[in-house]
């Protein structure tokens, strides 16, 4: 997919410098655009940097765990069907909270702990359970509490506050997260009236009942 | 708003030091941590910011914009934000590179420059958050996880148009 993309942007480039004039500021872009991202790079790496390793304090000392409780009543009424304590749930909190701090290295593994564990709980083999999908819903939300890479592009093309978009960024991103549930949630109650999906539910011996 | 950053380190350092984390050590390990993300993306960065750069000098950014923006205007949105919208689901760093284009044009606390921001905030890069969860756990059959992950991202591009106007503009 990227490999035709990215070809395609190039393609497309070279064709409207050929026809829609400007010739000479394109020819000299290729290096330009080389440079201008080396200089990101480095002016940002501070930034990351310092955020990295915020967040690892955050991490050491548990900040992490103290959200996953927080969030554990918000996340027993999205997955009623999921033991409070069982290995799926604590996984999932975890990812949650490791996502809201925006430890995406540390957000991922537990996410995928989590799929492994709801996939031994569910009894459709290579077929995403309700459970499952919504937990990918969440994960493609993006909450974020301190969106510190963002701040740092920001920061380095002359912002004067970067962080100023934050109120925006929560209201759009919990926004998305309820758009993203309600379709998944609609999508499970339709298919839960139809008769084969009842068939199926007998024969696993699944009755729980989504919201 | 102007203190959360230093009040968010200090709240930080504090935390840890009470919770006896040798919080210095920790700094510097998570730094590191840091500084390989960076040394991974570089590339990537690199190979897409220069494909944007040529599309924008060749003019064929100014081209694709004029032709997207009936339907942007009958959405009520900026022209300029339709491909970091469209591209953000398939690539991070594509979308990436677009925001910083918009950056260099128009600045960050622009109009267009902040709801490219909140929007990069609020959504996330949806294909590959799905093919890395489903692929991990040996699922298939993914029933309507892209039809909700893809509304969600569309309902934070219209959020973050409306957000924009109301909160900041």
């Amino acid at each position: 997919m990227m490999n035709y993309l990215w070809a395609g942007m190039i393609l497309l480039s070279l064709l409207a410098g050929v026809f829609l004039g400007n010739p000479e500021g394109f020819s000299s872009s290729v290096m330009d655009g080389a440079t201008e991202a080396t200089e990101l790079l480095i002016s940002v790496v501070g930034i990351i940097c310092f955020w990295s390793g915020m967040m690892e304090i955050a991490k050491r000392s548990g900040i992490t765990d103290y959200l996953a409780k927080l969030f554990s009543p918000v996340m027993r009424l999205l997955f009623p069907a999921v033991k409070r304590d069982s290995e799926a749930m604590r996984y999932m909190t975890l990812n949650i909270s490791a996502n809201l701090l925006g430890l995406g290295n540390a957000a991922t593994p537990l996410g995928i702990e989590a799929m492994k564990a709801l996939r031994k709980e569910s009894p459709l083999e290579d077929t995403a359970s309700d459970e499952m999908v919504l937990f990918v819903v969440l994960n493609t939300a993006s909450l974020q509490l301190l969106p510190t890479t963002l701040g740092a592009y920001r920061a380095n093309y002359g912002s004067k506050s970067p962080f100023d978009i934050m109120p925006a960024v929560w209201v759009s991103s919990i926004a998305a997260l309820v758009a993203g549930v309600t379709v998944a949630k609609t999508f499970c109650l339709i298919k839960r009236r139809t008769p084969s999906h009842q068939r199926k539910l007998k024969k696993h011996g699944r009755y729980e009942v989504w919201i | 708003m102007d203190l959360i950053v230093p009040l968010t380190v200090t709240a930080f350092v504090l935390f840890g030091l009470v919770k006896k984390v040798r919080v210095f050590d920790a700094f510097l390990c998570g730094a590191r941590e840091g500084l390989n993300t960076v040394y991974t993306i570089a590339p990537t960065l690199v190979g897409l910011i220069t494909a944007v750069f040529m599309l924008r000098t060749s003019g064929a950014f100014d081209f694709l914009t004029e032709l997207i923006s009936p339907v942007a205007e009958f959405l009520g949105f900026p022209p300029e934000i339709v491909p970091v919208a469209l591209l953000r689901p398939v690539s991070g760093g594509g979308s990436t590179a677009l925001l910083v284009g918009i950056f260099e044009d128009f600045g960050p606390d622009s109009f267009v420059g902040r709801i490219v921001s909140v929007m990069a905030g609020a959504t996330e890069t949806t294909f590959y958050a799905v093919a890395v969860y489903f692929s991990s756990a040996g699922i298939k059959k993914i029933r309507h996880t892209l039809i909700a992950g893809l509304v969600a991202d569309f309902t934070a591009v219209v959020f973050s148009v409306l957000t924009v106007r109301l909160f900041l503009n």
